[in-house]
This record gives C-alpha cells, sequence and structure tokens, in this order.
C-alpha cells in the first residue's frame, strides 16, 4: 500500500527545463564590490546604494537562524552569483522579447500577450534577476495604477520607493531580509492611488534559470485610502543538482479602508526523490495593516522548494484592521517546510484567521509557525487559528509550534489543530467504488484543503488543485 | 428466485485466505446464479466478514488458495477498484469516514466510474443531482446528507442506508452486504430490505452477511448458509434460518463437515 503512495508522489518535476539565453552574469562571490555592481548595473541613485550598503554592514554582524526545524548544510555565500541578467534587457514591447524566452514562458503556462489579455490578468515576469516584461500597464496607469518592476520604479516613482521600502521589514529585520536588502535585483512594484479598485488581478511570474545565482526579488505594494488590489505571484526553476537560494522580500502597505490580498503558488524545484538539489527558499513577507478597517490578506500554496522558510505576517496597527493567512504547504520526498504566519495586533478590535493545512508525504518534514500576539493597546483583539495536518505514508512528519502571546485581557484568541492521516481502510473504501488510489487521494486532498482553495482567484484555484494532484502522484498506494 | 437455467455469477471453490498470517478461511465452496439472493450465516469469527473483505481485495486479506470466477473471469487477479466496477460491490459493516470530501461529489465519482465501465455517458453534476434525490427519497433519506462528509458524524444507521443508497445507485451485479442489518432499528431495517429487494431482479444477485435472522423476516433468500471455523458447514432454505433461530448454531457445528442439505 504505501509502495502505491511511493509511487504517486514522485513524479518529475515539469519545469525542470533551462532556457539556452546569453546571461550577463556577476561573478561569484559577495563583498560591497558586488553590491556597487549590482548598483551600478541598474543605475540606481546614491540613497539606495547607501540602503544596500547599510543592510549589507548589518548583514556582516548577524548569524544564520537556526531555529527552524529545518536542517541543511552550510550555505556558501561566497558562491553564488548576486545577478544574472538575460541579455539583451529592457524592452518597451512584448515583440523585443527573445523568442527562445518567449517560449520559457509557454512551456511554463504563464499566460503573457493574448491570453494574458483573455484572462484578465497583468503580468510581470521576473527571470533570473531582471524584470523582463510588464503587460497591461497602459491600461493601468490610465486609473492611476503604478504595476512595474521595482528597478524601474526606482528610476520612475523614487519617492514612492523611498518612502516604503524597508519601511515594513527593516533593514536588520532578519539575516536573510538583511541580505535581500543588500543584494535584491529586481521584484514587483504596485501602487493603487486613493479609492482605486484595481480591475484586474496582477501577477507576478518568479523564474530563476542560471545555475549558481541567487533569486532575491523585492516586491513593495501599496494600497492608499480605499484602494483594493489582489496579486498573485507564480514560481519555477529548472532541476539543477546543487541548492539554489532563494532570498525574497515582500512588503504591503494598506492605508485606511485599503484591502490587499496577496496570493502565491510556489513551485520551485524540490530536489529529486533522494533530496539533491532544490531550492532554498528563505523568505520574509509581511504587511503592515497601517490604516483602519484595513485588511490584508495572504493566500499560499506552498509545494516546492527542498527547504521553505517562510512566515507571510500582519501587522495589524490601524484599529478594526484585519489580518488574514491561508496556506496549504505540501512536501515530499526529503522535502522541509517551515512556514506559518505572526499576527501582530495593535490596534483596536483587530481581527486575525490563520488557515493552515500541512501535507505531508515520502521522508518529508512539514512544520507549521505561527505567533500571535496581542500587544497592550489591542483592546478587544480576535483571533482564531486552525492548523491541520495530514500524513501520507509512514515516513514523514508533522509538527505544529503555536506561540501565543496575550498582553491584554479583552483579546480573544482560539487554536484549534488536528492530524489526519490517509489510511488504507480510506482507499480501500475508494477502490471498492470503483474509485482508484490517485483520484481519491486528490479527492481527500482537495477536501482538505477546500477552505484555503476557496481564497485563490479561480485560475489560480484551478492551478494549485492540479499541482498538488501532480506532486502527489505516485505517493499513494 | 433460483432458476436452473440462471447464468453462475460467482464461484468460490476451495477458498483459504488469511489475515496477519492467521488462517481465517479454510476451503470455503460457493456458487451463486443471477438472480438469487443468498444469505451466509454464523456465529462470531466463524469467517462471514472476512469472506466479504477477501472478495472485495482489502489489501488487508490474502488468499492463499482456491479459486474465484466471477462471471467467468479470475476476479483475485484483479485490484480492487477493478473488482468493484467489474460489478462487485461489498456493503461496508462498519463504513469509512472520509473528512472534507461531499458525499454527492463521492457518490458522482462512482456513479460515473461505473457508467463509463457500462460505456454510457456521465452524468453532470445536475442530472446526477435529479437522479440521487430520486433514490434517497425511495431510502426515505434526508437530502441534507449530499452536503455533508462522506459519513462523518453519521449515526450507525444512516451510514448503512447510505451504503444502500450507494448500492441503488451503482447497481452492482453482485452486491456482498457484510453485516447491513447490524445496528438498525426496525424502520432503517425496513428500509434497507426495500432497498436490497429492488436490486434482486434476475440479472443481479445479493449475497447478505448477516448474523441475525431479523434481516430475513423482510427479504427471504433462496439459499441460507452456514458458516463455522472458515468454510460453509450447512446450505438449505429460508426455513433453515428460522431453525437457526431456534436452536441456535451449536447443532450445526457438531454434524459432519460439509454436510449440506
Amino acid at each position: 500500500m504505501s509502495a502505491v503512495i511511493q509511487n504517486l508522489v514522485n513524479r518529475p518535476y515539469p519545469h525542470g527545463f533551462v532556457t539556452e539565453i546569453e546571461s550577463d552574469v556577476a561573478p561569484k562571490g559577495l563583498d560591497e564590490s558586488t553590491i556597487r555592481l549590482i548598483s551600478a548595473r541598474k543605475n540606481e541613485p546614491e540613497w539606495l546604494l547607501e540602503f544596500r550598503l547599510k543592510a549589507f554592514r548589518g548583514w556582516l554582524a548577524m548569524a544564520e537562524p537556526v531555529w527552524a526545524n529545518v536542517h541543511y548544510p552550510k550555505i556558501d555565500f561566497q558562491a553564488i552569483s548576486y545577478y544574472a541578467a538575460p541579455k539583451p534587457k529592457k524592452l518597451a514591447s512584448m515583440d523585443e522579447v527573445d523568442p527562445e524566452l518567449l517560449r520559457t514562458f509557454e512551456k511554463l503556462g504563464v499566460p503573457m500577450n493574448e491570453r494574458a489579455k483573455l484572462a484578465g490578468v497583468a503580468v510581470d515576469v521576473i527571470f533570473d534577476s531582471v524584470s523582463v516584461a510588464t503587460t497591461y500597464k497602459q491600461k493601468l496607469a490610465e486609473v492611476g495604477i503604478i504595476f512595474c518592476s521595482i528597478s524601474e520604479a526606482v528610476r520612475e516613482h523614487p519617492e514612492l520607493v523611498r518612502k516604503y521600502l524597508g519601511s515594513v521589514v527593516p533593514l536588520g529585520d532578519n539575516y536573510y531580509a538583511a541580505l535581500n536588502s543588500a543584494v535584491f535585483t529586481d521584484g514587483s512594484f504596485c501602487f493603487i492611488p486613493k479609492g482605486v479598485k484595481c480591475p484586474m488581478d496582477l501577477s507576478t511570474y518568479f523564474r530563476i534559470n542560471t545555475e549558481a545565482s541567487g533569486q532575491f526579488e523585492r516586491t513593495l505594494i501599496i494600497a492608499e485610502e480605499g484602494a483594493s488590489v489582489s496579486y498573485l505571484e507564480g514560481c519555477t526553476a529548472p532541476k539543477f543538482d546543487t541548492n539554489q537560494l532563494h532570498a525574497a522580500v515582500v512588503e504591503l502597505i494598506a492605508l485606511d479602508n485599503a484591502e490587499i490580498k496577496y496570493s502565491t503558488v510556489q513551485n520551485w524545484y524540490a530536489g529529486d526523490e533522494k533530496g539533491v538539489g532544490g531550492i532554498y527558499n528563505f523568505v520574509t513577507k509581511r504587511g503592515l495593516c497601517k490604516g483602519v478597517n484595513s485588511r490584508i490578506s495572504w493566500t499560499q500554496v506552498e509545494t516546492g522548494s527542498a527547504i521553505t522558510w517562510k512566515y507571510p505576517s500582519c501587522v495589524l496597527r490601524g484599529d478594526n484592521s484585519v489580518g488574514e493567512f491561508y496556506s496549504v504547504a505540501l512536501t515530499n520526498n526529503y522535502q522541509q517546510a517551515d512556514t506559518g504566519t505572526k499576527m501582530v495586533h495593535i490596534g483596536r478590535n483587530t481581527r486575525s484567521t490563520i488557515i493552515s493545512k500541512g501535507i505531508s508525504a515520502g521522508h518529508s518534514n512539514n512544520s507549521y509557525r505561527g505567533l500571535v500576539r496581542v500587544t497592550p493597546p489591542a483592546e478587544g483583539a480576535r483571533n482564531y487559528s486552525q492548523c491541520d495536518s495530514m500524513l501520507i505514508g509512514e515516513q514523514c512528519g508533522a509538527n505544529t509550534f503555536p506561540y501565543i502571546q496575550v498582553r491584554n485581557h479583552s483579546a480573544k484568541v482560539e487554536h484549534e489543530a488536528s492530524t489526519s492521516k490517509i489510511g488504507e481502510d480510506q482507499l480501500f473504501y475508494f477502490a471498492q467504488r470503483g474509485i482508484g488510489a490517485e483520484e481519491a487521494v486528490s479527492m481527500i486532498i482537495n477536501g482538505f484543503c477546500k477552505q484555503v482553495f476557496q481564497q485563490l482567484p479561480m485560475e489560480f484555484a484551478v492551478e494549485a488543485t492540479k499541482l498538488l494532484g501532480l506532486k502527489l502522484e505516485g505517493s499513494v498506494g | 428466485m433460483i432458476r436452473p437455467e440462471a447464468k453462475t455469477l460467482l464461484e468460490v471453490r476451495a477458498l483459504r485466505a488469511s489475515v496477519s498470517g492467521i488462517e481465517i478461511l479454510k476451503g470455503l465452496d460457493l456458487t451463486v446464479k443471477a438472480g438469487e439472493i443468498h444469505a451466509i450465516m454464523g456465529p462470531n469469527g466463524s469467517g462471514k466478514s472476512t469472506f466479504a473483505k477477501a472478495l472485495a481485495g482489502h489489501p488487508a486479506y490474502s488468499v492463499t488458495e482456491g479459486t474465484v470466477l466471477f462471471e467467468g473471469r479470475n476476479l483475485l487477479e484483479l485490484e480492487p477498484e477493478a473488482r468493484a466496477r467489474a460489478g462487485v460491490f461489498l456493503g461496508f459493516q462498519y463504513p469509512i469516514e472520509i473528512p472534507g470530501v461531499a458525499n454527492s461529489q463521492f457518490l458522482r465519482l462512482a456513479y460515473n466510474t461505473a457508467r463509463s465501465e457500462r460505456g454510457e455517458d456521465e452524468l453532470d453534476p445536475l442530472e446526477f443531482d435529479d437522479l440521487v434525490r430520486e433514490k434517497m427519497k425511495l431510502l426515505e433519506m434526508n437530502p441534507d446528507f449530499l452536503d455533508r462528509s462522506v459519513n462523518e458524524g453519521f449515526s450507525g444507521g444512516e451510514k448503512k442506508r447510505n451504503e444502500i443508497l450507494q448500492m441503488a445507485l451503482l447497481e452492482p451485479r453482485l452486491a456482498i452486504l457484510d453485516e447491513t442489518d447490524s445496528g438498525l432499528d426496525i424502520d432503517a431495517l425496513r428500509v434497507v430490505a426495500h432497498g436490497v429487494n429492488r436490486l434482486a431482479t434476475p440479472d443481479h444477485a445479493v449475497v447478505l452477511v448477516t448474523h441475525y435472522q431479523r434481516l430475513l423476516n423482510y427479504i427471504v433468500p433462496d439459499y441460507v448458509h452456514v458458516m463455522g471455523a472458515g468454510r460453509i458447514l450447512k446450505t438449505g432454505g429460508p426455513e433453515l434460518a428460522l431453525e437457526l433461530e431456534t436452536r441456535g448454531y451449536d447443532w450445526v457445528s457438531a454434524e459432519p463437515a460439509g454436510a449440506a442439505a
């Protein structure tokens, strides 16, 4: 039976190809000159170079965090190239994009060009370190929305970038955030002005293409008073038998009555069935509900990466603000995930919801780690957390590490947790009704993840459902 | 109904099966023809449920010897899902709970799988909804069960009705009901019996595994078999069940093994 489970989970990674594109890659290694090189390549203003150098100096004095429930050999930060760009770069229209690159995105099923328009999704594509194309920009600009690469935003809207960059995730927030602040290369920037409801979902697609290059993208989203936006993010990488580092920072800022919904389907290469290769995904994501009645909602479907270390969080500063975290994390083979969220209640009557679904198969290890902190001024704060784990097979593990700190007596905090297992008897019951193991598992998993999938935009929900099916193929039986 | 010209559906010869290395079935023979209703009775531990699960292919039950032909095919070499698709239905003694999967979704998938096996078009959710509601009415089931997770939080009687609902939808060639009557109140028993009697047409056969004679007040079997120590000790007509009711099982096992009526 568990042999069938094994087979079901082990399906080859479909995005594991490398695109033959001439790249402009910086030499491996990291010191101040690397940072000056990145900054110079991107023609950055002096203040940004200072920002980077300050972060770098801070980083040098920091220690790699070891508290997460993940195990890996020490990373050699000098063996990584911190800048890789496809050449020729920066284009005015899609026609100028290297056709090889377009074929890559076609293979990946990224909606660009006509497909993007039909789907009504504006896409920014980050290939290694550089933003390749942003669709739909013009149309968004008509309503005052800025959606572009962060490099472009630095050039075109320096005042906005300068005001908000590092305002949610400070330079020295943690080891990987400091590293990102020093060496970030590209990422998306999104600004929704006062009162504007973004008419379409915005989307960024990330891909690491070059072996031994890291990806350090930086995303900054600002929703002004009364604005709202739904933002989607997808990630893949080719197969290499070395590990690649992905250390991103995402900052969200919601002002009064603003709403930001951030959805991720992460499918970085996870390594092979023996645990060789794969992406180290060390990401800092944080949203600040700065204004009253603001709302930030994180939805993530994490299926890839050899190691995932990620805690999309909400700082609920505005009164009546709302933070939400919906997560499905699936690990298989030798994948390790330590993921969860932090909800920090500061404003009055702030509310947060955490729904976390962890699925472990193979020899993988899946941990939920979450913090709910109610600070003294957070009168009337409420939190509801639900953390469910599902085990497939006998060799995997699941853990839940909830941290609850309440400093205000009026707070209500609820935590529920469950662990279940897809067992032989369930599969036999399906089989006896003519339903094979794969279909049975996919049905059980989809039922298990329903609360999270409901939060995803339609196309993403479909993609996520398929992805979980593919990931588990061969793991049941 | 017993018809000499009826086609043989199931032919079990000298079946031996074990669980965790312990032999439970020790040479069981049984022939079931289309249109017949068989009742397999016997005391606890006589191997009734093991026989039902071994036929359906439960992975914990391994067949060590003997043959099972279903409509002439070797049933034992088929995977459990292939046996189901071939038309063998097992009504579970303890139906399994599947949290998060809506009953309607599960029933539809099972139903459409059976349809495509027969080369028929699948029903879309709306068409299926009409059909399943009609069947539920016959079984006096509350339609709310469609929206609930499969068997989750169902009472014992609700679970059993749900099994009969599945049987009614799938219309299997051979239905083996493993103690479907246990734990049922009289109303539920009547409903279950109604479902079974509807299925019992000249093309279908039913094997009732039961501990008590009670169910047989509502379903009249063509044959009653008494199991003991892993094989069938005695076979008779409906009157045998009544005799068992008054005399118990001990006198059967006291007779020489294989002394059939």
